[in-house]
Protein backbone atom coordinates (compact mmCIF):
# COMPACT_ATOMS: atom_id res chain seq x y z
CA UNK A 1 0.00 0.00 0.00
CA UNK A 2 2.84 2.35 0.90
CA UNK A 3 4.55 1.49 -2.36
CA UNK A 4 1.40 2.37 -4.30
CA UNK A 5 1.07 5.65 -2.41
CA UNK A 6 4.70 6.52 -3.14
CA UNK A 7 4.23 5.64 -6.80
CA UNK A 8 1.07 7.74 -6.93
CA UNK A 9 2.88 10.68 -5.36
CA UNK A 10 5.65 10.44 -7.96
CA UNK A 11 3.13 10.31 -10.83
CA UNK A 12 1.12 13.22 -9.41
CA UNK A 13 4.32 15.22 -8.91
CA UNK A 14 5.35 14.53 -12.49
CA UNK A 15 1.96 15.57 -13.85
CA UNK A 16 1.98 18.71 -11.70
CA UNK A 17 5.44 19.61 -13.06
CA UNK A 18 4.20 19.16 -16.63
CA UNK A 19 1.23 21.38 -15.82
CA UNK A 20 3.46 24.11 -14.36
CA UNK A 21 5.77 24.02 -17.37
CA UNK A 22 2.78 24.16 -19.73
CA UNK A 23 1.40 27.19 -17.86
CA UNK A 24 4.84 28.82 -18.00
CA UNK A 25 4.96 28.22 -21.76
CA UNK A 26 1.49 29.74 -22.20
CA UNK A 27 2.50 32.76 -20.11
CA UNK A 28 5.62 33.16 -22.28
CA UNK A 29 3.47 33.04 -25.42
CA UNK A 30 1.03 35.58 -23.99
CA UNK A 31 3.88 37.93 -23.06
CA UNK A 32 5.50 37.48 -26.48
CA UNK A 33 2.38 38.78 -28.20
CA UNK A 34 2.05 41.95 -26.12
CA UNK A 35 4.31 45.03 -26.20
CA UNK A 36 6.78 46.21 -25.09
CA UNK A 37 9.28 44.14 -27.07
CA UNK A 38 12.90 44.09 -25.98
CA UNK A 39 14.81 43.99 -29.28
CA UNK A 40 18.24 44.54 -27.74
CA UNK A 41 17.79 41.56 -25.41
CA UNK A 42 16.48 39.46 -28.30
CA UNK A 43 19.54 40.16 -30.46
CA UNK A 44 21.86 39.51 -27.51
CA UNK A 45 20.15 36.15 -27.03
CA UNK A 46 20.43 35.40 -30.76
CA UNK A 47 24.15 36.07 -30.57
CA UNK A 48 24.65 34.00 -27.44
CA UNK A 49 22.54 31.02 -28.47
CA UNK A 50 23.39 31.07 -32.17
CA UNK A 51 26.75 32.54 -33.01
CA UNK A 52 28.56 31.56 -29.81
CA UNK A 53 27.28 27.97 -30.04
CA UNK A 54 28.72 27.46 -33.52
CA UNK A 55 32.13 26.11 -32.38
CA UNK A 56 30.68 23.42 -30.12
CA UNK A 57 28.00 22.53 -32.67
CA UNK A 58 30.55 22.34 -35.48
CA UNK A 59 32.99 20.18 -33.55
CA UNK A 60 30.25 17.85 -32.32
CA UNK A 61 28.84 17.47 -35.82
CA UNK A 62 32.12 16.86 -37.61
CA UNK A 63 33.22 14.13 -35.18
CA UNK A 64 29.77 12.55 -35.20
CA UNK A 65 29.67 12.51 -39.00
CA UNK A 66 33.14 11.02 -39.18
CA UNK A 67 32.39 8.32 -36.61
CA UNK A 68 29.11 7.54 -38.35
CA UNK A 69 30.91 7.00 -41.67
CA UNK A 70 33.38 4.62 -40.01
CA UNK A 71 30.62 2.64 -38.28
CA UNK A 72 28.44 2.38 -41.37
CA UNK A 73 31.42 1.33 -43.44
CA UNK A 74 32.37 -1.35 -40.90
CA UNK A 75 28.77 -2.62 -40.64
CA UNK A 76 27.95 -2.53 -44.34
CA UNK A 77 31.20 -4.27 -45.23
CA UNK A 78 29.71 -7.45 -43.69
CA UNK A 79 27.15 -7.45 -46.52
CA UNK A 80 29.43 -6.05 -49.20
CA UNK A 81 27.30 -2.90 -49.19
CA UNK A 82 29.97 -0.27 -48.50
CA UNK A 83 28.57 1.94 -51.26
CA UNK A 84 25.64 3.00 -49.02
CA UNK A 85 27.91 4.98 -46.69
CA UNK A 86 27.10 8.44 -48.23
CA UNK A 87 23.36 7.81 -48.17
CA UNK A 88 23.24 6.45 -44.62
CA UNK A 89 25.53 9.18 -43.28
CA UNK A 90 23.30 11.79 -44.90
CA UNK A 91 20.05 10.33 -43.65
CA UNK A 92 21.48 9.59 -40.21
CA UNK A 93 22.87 13.06 -39.75
CA UNK A 94 19.98 15.03 -41.22
CA UNK A 95 17.09 13.07 -39.79
CA UNK A 96 18.42 12.13 -36.37
CA UNK A 97 21.95 12.76 -35.22
CA UNK A 98 22.26 16.34 -36.42
CA UNK A 99 19.17 17.68 -34.65
CA UNK A 100 19.60 15.54 -31.54
CA UNK A 101 23.29 16.26 -31.08
CA UNK A 102 22.77 19.99 -31.64
CA UNK A 103 19.76 19.94 -29.31
CA UNK A 104 21.74 18.22 -26.56
CA UNK A 105 24.71 20.56 -27.02
CA UNK A 106 22.34 23.53 -26.74
CA UNK A 107 20.86 21.98 -23.59
CA UNK A 108 24.35 21.63 -22.14
CA UNK A 109 25.62 25.05 -23.15
CA UNK A 110 22.61 27.33 -23.34
CA UNK A 111 19.96 25.82 -21.05
CA UNK A 112 22.42 25.56 -18.18
CA UNK A 113 23.67 29.10 -18.64
CA UNK A 114 20.16 30.56 -18.89
CA UNK A 115 19.03 28.70 -15.77
CA UNK A 116 22.13 29.66 -13.78
CA UNK A 117 21.93 33.30 -14.86
CA UNK A 118 18.23 33.75 -14.10
CA UNK A 119 18.46 31.75 -10.86
CA UNK A 120 21.34 33.94 -9.70
CA UNK A 121 19.31 37.00 -10.61
CA UNK A 122 16.48 35.64 -8.48
CA UNK A 123 18.74 34.86 -5.53
CA UNK A 124 20.32 38.33 -5.64
CA UNK A 125 16.92 40.07 -5.91
CA UNK A 126 17.58 41.25 -9.46
CA UNK A 127 14.20 39.85 -10.55
CA UNK A 128 12.51 41.88 -7.80
CA UNK A 129 14.52 44.89 -8.93
CA UNK A 130 13.20 44.43 -12.48
CA UNK A 131 9.63 44.47 -11.17
CA UNK A 132 10.23 47.65 -9.16
CA UNK A 133 11.64 49.19 -12.34
CA UNK A 134 8.29 48.50 -14.07
CA UNK A 135 9.76 45.66 -16.13
CA UNK A 136 8.11 42.25 -16.34
CA UNK A 137 10.86 39.60 -15.88
CA UNK A 138 8.98 37.14 -18.10
CA UNK A 139 8.88 39.68 -20.89
CA UNK A 140 12.43 40.96 -20.40
CA UNK A 141 14.26 37.69 -19.71
CA UNK A 142 12.17 34.76 -20.92
CA UNK A 143 10.55 35.98 -24.14
CA UNK A 144 13.78 37.13 -25.88
CA UNK A 145 15.60 33.92 -24.99
CA UNK A 146 12.80 31.58 -25.99
CA UNK A 147 12.16 33.41 -29.28
CA UNK A 148 15.87 33.39 -30.06
CA UNK A 149 16.07 29.66 -29.33
CA UNK A 150 13.05 28.97 -31.50
CA UNK A 151 14.53 30.87 -34.45
CA UNK A 152 18.26 30.21 -34.26
CA UNK A 153 18.50 26.55 -33.26
CA UNK A 154 17.04 25.38 -36.61
CA UNK A 155 19.85 27.35 -38.28
CA UNK A 156 22.37 25.66 -36.01
CA UNK A 157 20.84 22.29 -36.86
CA UNK A 158 21.16 23.07 -40.57
CA UNK A 159 24.80 24.01 -40.06
CA UNK A 160 25.35 20.91 -37.91
CA UNK A 161 23.77 18.66 -40.55
CA UNK A 162 26.03 20.10 -43.25
CA UNK A 163 29.18 19.84 -41.12
CA UNK A 164 28.25 16.29 -40.07
CA UNK A 165 27.86 15.23 -43.69
CA UNK A 166 31.17 16.95 -44.39
CA UNK A 167 32.77 14.94 -41.56
CA UNK A 168 31.50 11.74 -43.14
CA UNK A 169 32.78 12.91 -46.51
CA UNK A 170 36.23 13.68 -45.09
CA UNK A 171 36.55 10.26 -43.47
CA UNK A 172 35.09 8.40 -46.45
CA UNK A 173 37.31 10.08 -49.02
CA UNK A 174 40.35 10.41 -46.78
CA UNK A 175 40.57 6.94 -45.25
CA UNK A 176 37.96 4.69 -46.79
CA UNK A 177 38.84 5.25 -50.46
CA UNK A 178 35.58 6.85 -51.65
CA UNK A 179 35.52 9.13 -54.68
CA UNK A 180 34.65 12.68 -53.61
CA UNK A 181 32.39 13.59 -56.52
CA UNK A 182 30.46 10.34 -56.28
CA UNK A 183 30.07 10.74 -52.51
CA UNK A 184 28.53 14.20 -52.90
CA UNK A 185 26.32 13.10 -55.79
CA UNK A 186 24.98 10.14 -53.80
CA UNK A 187 24.37 12.32 -50.76
CA UNK A 188 22.48 15.03 -52.64
CA UNK A 189 20.42 12.63 -54.71
CA UNK A 190 19.40 10.53 -51.72
CA UNK A 191 18.22 13.33 -49.43
CA UNK A 192 14.59 14.42 -49.81
CA UNK A 193 13.01 17.77 -48.88
CA UNK A 194 11.12 16.05 -46.06
CA UNK A 195 14.43 15.04 -44.46
CA UNK A 196 15.55 18.64 -44.30
CA UNK A 197 12.12 19.91 -43.20
CA UNK A 198 11.98 17.37 -40.38
CA UNK A 199 15.49 18.31 -39.30
CA UNK A 200 14.75 22.03 -39.14
CA UNK A 201 11.40 21.44 -37.43
CA UNK A 202 13.14 19.38 -34.80
CA UNK A 203 15.64 22.20 -34.40
CA UNK A 204 12.85 24.68 -33.72
CA UNK A 205 11.16 22.40 -31.19
CA UNK A 206 14.46 21.59 -29.49
CA UNK A 207 15.42 25.27 -29.35
CA UNK A 208 12.06 26.09 -27.80
CA UNK A 209 12.38 23.25 -25.29
CA UNK A 210 15.97 24.08 -24.30
CA UNK A 211 15.40 27.78 -23.71
CA UNK A 212 12.02 27.32 -22.07
CA UNK A 213 13.42 24.83 -19.57
CA UNK A 214 16.34 27.12 -18.78
CA UNK A 215 14.01 30.03 -18.10
CA UNK A 216 11.48 27.92 -16.17
CA UNK A 217 14.04 26.44 -13.80
CA UNK A 218 15.82 29.77 -13.39
CA UNK A 219 12.62 31.64 -12.55
CA UNK A 220 11.57 28.94 -10.09
CA UNK A 221 14.90 28.33 -8.41
CA UNK A 222 15.31 27.96 -4.68
CA UNK A 223 17.44 30.14 -2.44
CA UNK A 224 21.21 30.31 -2.25
CA UNK A 225 23.96 28.54 -4.12
CA UNK A 226 22.20 25.21 -3.69
CA UNK A 227 19.06 26.63 -5.29
CA UNK A 228 21.06 27.85 -8.29
CA UNK A 229 22.80 24.48 -8.58
CA UNK A 230 19.54 22.56 -8.44
CA UNK A 231 17.92 24.86 -10.99
CA UNK A 232 20.84 24.40 -13.38
CA UNK A 233 20.90 20.62 -13.00
CA UNK A 234 17.13 20.34 -13.29
CA UNK A 235 17.04 22.52 -16.38
CA UNK A 236 19.57 20.41 -18.28
CA UNK A 237 17.91 17.15 -17.25
CA UNK A 238 14.48 18.50 -18.18
CA UNK A 239 15.66 19.91 -21.50
CA UNK A 240 17.49 16.68 -22.46
CA UNK A 241 14.46 14.53 -21.65
CA UNK A 242 12.12 16.90 -23.46
CA UNK A 243 14.40 16.98 -26.52
CA UNK A 244 14.69 13.19 -26.72
CA UNK A 245 10.95 12.69 -26.18
CA UNK A 246 10.11 15.35 -28.76
CA UNK A 247 12.57 13.75 -31.18
CA UNK A 248 10.79 10.41 -30.86
CA UNK A 249 7.39 12.00 -31.40
CA UNK A 250 8.50 14.12 -34.34
CA UNK A 251 10.23 11.17 -36.00
CA UNK A 252 6.95 9.31 -35.68
CA UNK A 253 4.99 12.22 -37.11
CA UNK A 254 7.31 12.74 -40.10
CA UNK A 255 8.31 9.23 -41.04
CA UNK A 256 5.97 6.65 -39.57
CA UNK A 257 2.46 8.05 -39.65
CA UNK B 1 0.97 58.68 2.23
CA UNK B 2 1.10 54.95 2.66
CA UNK B 3 -1.30 53.06 4.90
CA UNK B 4 -1.10 49.37 5.72
CA UNK B 5 -4.15 47.95 7.46
CA UNK B 6 -4.22 44.52 9.12
CA UNK B 7 -1.70 42.98 6.73
CA UNK B 8 -1.24 39.26 7.23
CA UNK B 9 1.13 36.95 5.45
CA UNK B 10 2.07 33.34 6.08
CA UNK B 11 4.52 31.00 4.39
CA UNK B 12 3.21 27.52 5.07
CA UNK B 13 2.75 27.30 8.82
CA UNK B 14 5.05 30.26 9.46
CA UNK B 15 2.85 33.29 10.16
CA UNK B 16 5.24 36.15 9.39
CA UNK B 17 2.88 39.14 9.46
CA UNK B 18 -0.04 38.85 11.89
CA UNK B 19 -1.90 42.07 11.31
CA UNK B 20 0.46 44.92 10.54
CA UNK B 21 -1.01 48.42 10.79
CA UNK B 22 1.25 51.22 9.71
CA UNK B 23 0.81 54.78 8.50
CA UNK B 24 3.55 56.76 6.73
CA UNK B 25 2.68 60.42 6.16
CA UNK B 26 3.65 61.98 2.84
CA UNK B 27 7.15 63.45 2.71
CA UNK B 28 8.33 61.75 5.90
CA UNK B 29 10.98 59.13 6.52
CA UNK B 30 9.78 55.99 8.29
CA UNK B 31 12.26 53.41 9.50
CA UNK B 32 11.07 49.93 10.37
CA UNK B 33 13.28 48.16 12.86
CA UNK B 34 13.20 44.64 14.20
CA UNK B 35 15.30 41.54 14.46
CA UNK B 36 16.32 39.38 11.54
CA UNK B 37 13.49 37.26 10.19
CA UNK B 38 10.71 39.33 11.73
CA UNK B 39 9.11 40.16 8.39
CA UNK B 40 10.37 43.69 7.75
CA UNK B 41 11.33 42.96 4.13
CA UNK B 42 8.09 41.06 3.58
CA UNK B 43 6.11 44.09 4.74
CA UNK B 44 7.98 46.28 2.28
CA UNK B 45 7.58 43.77 -0.56
CA UNK B 46 3.83 43.60 0.16
CA UNK B 47 3.55 47.32 -0.57
CA UNK B 48 5.34 46.90 -3.90
CA UNK B 49 3.30 43.83 -4.82
CA UNK B 50 6.40 41.62 -4.92
CA UNK B 51 4.68 39.51 -2.27
CA UNK B 52 0.90 39.20 -2.12
CA UNK B 53 -0.48 39.57 1.41
CA UNK B 54 -2.98 36.92 2.50
CA UNK B 55 -5.31 39.63 3.79
CA UNK B 56 -5.45 43.30 4.66
CA UNK B 57 -5.28 46.44 2.56
CA UNK B 58 -2.51 48.74 1.43
CA UNK B 59 -3.25 52.18 0.08
CA UNK B 60 -0.96 54.78 -1.42
CA UNK B 61 -2.50 58.27 -1.43
CA UNK B 62 -5.85 56.61 -0.85
CA UNK B 63 -5.54 54.31 -3.89
CA UNK B 64 -5.62 50.56 -3.30
CA UNK B 65 -2.16 49.24 -4.19
CA UNK B 66 -3.60 45.96 -5.45
CA UNK B 67 -5.74 47.53 -8.17
CA UNK B 68 -5.24 50.02 -11.00
CA UNK B 69 -2.41 50.56 -13.46
CA UNK B 70 0.56 48.63 -12.07
CA UNK B 71 3.18 50.36 -14.25
CA UNK B 72 1.96 53.79 -13.19
CA UNK B 73 1.93 52.64 -9.56
CA UNK B 74 5.50 51.29 -9.69
CA UNK B 75 6.73 54.37 -11.54
CA UNK B 76 6.13 56.29 -8.30
CA UNK B 77 8.63 54.12 -6.43
CA UNK B 78 12.37 53.76 -6.25
CA UNK B 79 14.06 51.05 -4.27
CA UNK B 80 17.54 50.36 -2.94
CA UNK B 81 17.95 46.64 -2.40
CA UNK B 82 19.98 45.10 0.39
CA UNK B 83 22.63 43.65 -1.93
CA UNK B 84 22.28 46.38 -4.53
CA UNK B 85 20.56 43.99 -7.00
CA UNK B 86 22.45 45.60 -9.85
CA UNK B 87 22.18 43.87 -13.21
CA UNK B 88 25.51 42.15 -13.81
CA UNK B 89 25.19 42.16 -17.58
CA UNK B 90 24.73 45.92 -17.87
CA UNK B 91 27.29 48.68 -17.33
CA UNK B 92 26.72 50.98 -14.38
CA UNK B 93 25.13 53.81 -16.33
CA UNK B 94 22.58 51.46 -17.90
CA UNK B 95 21.74 50.13 -14.46
CA UNK B 96 21.11 53.66 -13.21
CA UNK B 97 19.18 54.67 -16.32
CA UNK B 98 17.34 51.34 -16.64
CA UNK B 99 13.93 52.92 -16.26
CA UNK B 100 14.83 55.77 -18.59
CA UNK B 101 15.86 53.43 -21.41
CA UNK B 102 12.56 51.54 -21.65
CA UNK B 103 8.87 51.71 -20.82
CA UNK B 104 6.72 54.75 -20.19
CA UNK B 105 9.62 56.89 -18.90
CA UNK B 106 11.84 56.19 -21.93
CA UNK B 107 14.21 58.98 -22.98
CA UNK B 108 16.73 59.28 -25.82
CA UNK B 109 19.84 57.22 -25.03
CA UNK B 110 22.19 60.22 -24.73
CA UNK B 111 19.80 62.01 -22.39
CA UNK B 112 19.36 58.89 -20.26
CA UNK B 113 23.14 58.53 -20.01
CA UNK B 114 23.53 62.17 -19.00
CA UNK B 115 20.91 61.75 -16.28
CA UNK B 116 22.62 58.58 -15.08
CA UNK B 117 25.97 60.34 -14.81
CA UNK B 118 24.37 63.23 -12.97
CA UNK B 119 22.76 60.82 -10.49
CA UNK B 120 26.08 59.01 -10.05
CA UNK B 121 27.69 62.34 -9.29
CA UNK B 122 24.89 63.06 -6.78
CA UNK B 123 25.80 59.91 -4.84
CA UNK B 124 29.50 60.77 -4.95
CA UNK B 125 30.69 58.66 -7.87
CA UNK B 126 32.75 59.99 -10.75
CA UNK B 127 31.69 59.66 -14.36
CA UNK B 128 34.43 57.11 -15.10
CA UNK B 129 32.39 54.58 -13.10
CA UNK B 130 29.58 54.83 -15.66
CA UNK B 131 31.06 52.36 -18.14
CA UNK B 132 32.28 49.83 -15.60
CA UNK B 133 30.33 46.72 -14.71
CA UNK B 134 28.86 46.16 -11.22
CA UNK B 135 31.24 43.26 -10.51
CA UNK B 136 34.17 45.70 -10.83
CA UNK B 137 32.88 47.89 -7.97
CA UNK B 138 33.34 47.64 -4.21
CA UNK B 139 30.34 46.98 -1.94
CA UNK B 140 30.07 50.64 -0.99
CA UNK B 141 30.18 51.75 -4.61
CA UNK B 142 27.52 49.20 -5.52
CA UNK B 143 25.27 50.61 -2.80
CA UNK B 144 25.78 54.09 -4.20
CA UNK B 145 24.96 52.90 -7.71
CA UNK B 146 21.85 51.21 -6.30
CA UNK B 147 20.94 54.50 -4.64
CA UNK B 148 21.51 56.38 -7.91
CA UNK B 149 19.23 53.90 -9.69
CA UNK B 150 16.57 54.31 -7.00
CA UNK B 151 16.46 58.09 -7.50
CA UNK B 152 17.09 58.20 -11.28
CA UNK B 153 13.46 58.64 -12.25
CA UNK B 154 12.75 61.13 -9.41
CA UNK B 155 10.30 58.87 -7.56
CA UNK B 156 7.83 60.16 -4.99
CA UNK B 157 8.43 57.21 -2.68
CA UNK B 158 11.79 55.53 -2.00
CA UNK B 159 12.34 52.26 -0.16
CA UNK B 160 15.67 51.32 1.37
CA UNK B 161 16.19 47.70 2.36
CA UNK B 162 19.06 47.36 4.84
CA UNK B 163 21.03 50.19 3.19
CA UNK B 164 24.15 49.81 5.35
CA UNK B 165 24.38 46.03 5.70
CA UNK B 166 27.85 44.78 4.89
CA UNK B 167 29.47 48.21 4.89
CA UNK B 168 32.14 49.54 7.22
CA UNK B 169 31.06 52.23 9.74
CA UNK B 170 32.47 55.10 7.69
CA UNK B 171 30.79 53.99 4.47
CA UNK B 172 27.59 53.34 6.45
CA UNK B 173 27.72 56.93 7.66
CA UNK B 174 28.23 58.18 4.11
CA UNK B 175 25.25 56.18 2.84
CA UNK B 176 23.06 57.30 5.76
CA UNK B 177 23.91 60.95 5.10
CA UNK B 178 23.26 60.53 1.39
CA UNK B 179 19.89 58.95 2.02
CA UNK B 180 18.88 61.72 4.39
CA UNK B 181 20.05 64.46 2.04
CA UNK B 182 18.38 62.97 -1.00
CA UNK B 183 15.08 62.31 0.74
CA UNK B 184 14.95 65.88 2.06
CA UNK B 185 16.10 67.33 -1.27
CA UNK B 186 13.51 65.41 -3.29
CA UNK B 187 10.73 65.77 -0.75
CA UNK B 188 10.15 62.06 -1.11
CA UNK B 189 8.34 59.71 1.22
CA UNK B 190 10.89 57.18 2.46
CA UNK B 191 10.60 53.81 4.10
CA UNK B 192 13.74 52.13 5.37
CA UNK B 193 14.28 48.70 6.84
CA UNK B 194 17.25 48.27 9.09
CA UNK B 195 18.50 46.96 12.39
CA UNK B 196 21.39 49.42 12.41
CA UNK B 197 20.55 51.95 15.14
CA UNK B 198 23.02 54.49 13.74
CA UNK B 199 21.04 54.46 10.49
CA UNK B 200 17.81 54.83 12.42
CA UNK B 201 18.98 57.99 14.14
CA UNK B 202 20.43 59.41 10.92
CA UNK B 203 17.55 58.66 8.57
CA UNK B 204 14.28 58.48 10.50
CA UNK B 205 11.54 60.98 11.19
CA UNK B 206 9.44 58.17 12.59
CA UNK B 207 10.18 54.61 13.53
CA UNK B 208 8.13 51.44 13.84
CA UNK B 209 9.23 48.38 15.75
CA UNK B 210 8.10 45.10 14.17
CA UNK B 211 8.15 41.97 16.26
CA UNK B 212 6.02 38.80 16.37
CA UNK B 213 4.34 39.88 13.14
CA UNK B 214 2.86 43.11 14.50
CA UNK B 215 4.01 46.69 15.02
CA UNK B 216 4.92 46.81 18.71
CA UNK B 217 5.56 50.56 18.82
CA UNK B 218 5.55 53.46 16.40
CA UNK B 219 6.30 57.12 16.91
CA UNK B 220 8.75 59.95 16.27
CA UNK B 221 12.42 59.05 16.49
CA UNK B 222 12.81 61.70 19.18
CA UNK B 223 10.51 59.67 21.46
CA UNK B 224 12.33 56.42 20.86
CA UNK B 225 14.56 56.54 23.92
CA UNK B 226 11.69 57.33 26.30
CA UNK B 227 9.09 55.05 24.75
CA UNK B 228 8.70 52.78 27.75
CA UNK B 229 8.03 49.95 25.33
CA UNK B 230 9.93 46.86 26.53
CA UNK B 231 10.44 45.49 22.99
CA UNK B 232 11.84 48.75 21.69
CA UNK B 233 13.99 49.29 24.77
CA UNK B 234 15.50 45.85 24.51
CA UNK B 235 16.16 46.28 20.79
CA UNK B 236 17.72 49.74 20.83
CA UNK B 237 19.93 48.90 23.79
CA UNK B 238 20.85 45.47 22.45
CA UNK B 239 19.98 43.66 25.68
CA UNK B 240 19.88 39.88 25.85
CA UNK B 241 17.15 39.99 28.55
CA UNK B 242 13.66 41.14 27.72
CA UNK B 243 10.50 40.12 25.91
CA UNK B 244 12.38 39.39 22.67
CA UNK B 245 13.92 35.94 22.85
CA UNK B 246 17.61 36.18 22.02
CA UNK B 247 17.59 32.76 20.35
CA UNK B 248 15.03 32.69 17.59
Amino acid sequence: MKLLAALGAVVLGFLAAIGRIALFALETLAQALRPPFYGREFFAALLNIGWLSLPVVGLTAIFTGGALALQIYAGSARFNAEAVVPQIVAIGMVRELGPVMVGLMIAARVTSSIAAEIATMKVTEQLDALVTLSTNPMKYLTVPRVLAGLLVVPVLVGVGDAIGVLGGYAVATGTLGFNGATYIKNTVEFLEPLDVISSLTKGAVFGLSATLMGCYYGMNSGRGAMGVGRATKGSVEGAAILILAANFLLTGVFFSL
Amino acid sequence: MIRMTDIRKSFGTNEVLRGVDLYIPKGTSMVIIGGSGTGKSIALKCILGLVQPDSGTITVDGQDAATGDRDAFLARFGMLFQGGALFDSLPVWQNVAFRLLRGSLKRPRDEARAIAIEKLRRVGLKSDVADRFPAELSGGMQKRVGLARAIAAEPEIIFFDEPTTGLDPIMSGVINDLIREIVVEMGATAMTITHDMTSVRAIADNIAMLHDGVIQWTGPVSDMDQSGNPYLDQFIHGKAEGPIESVR
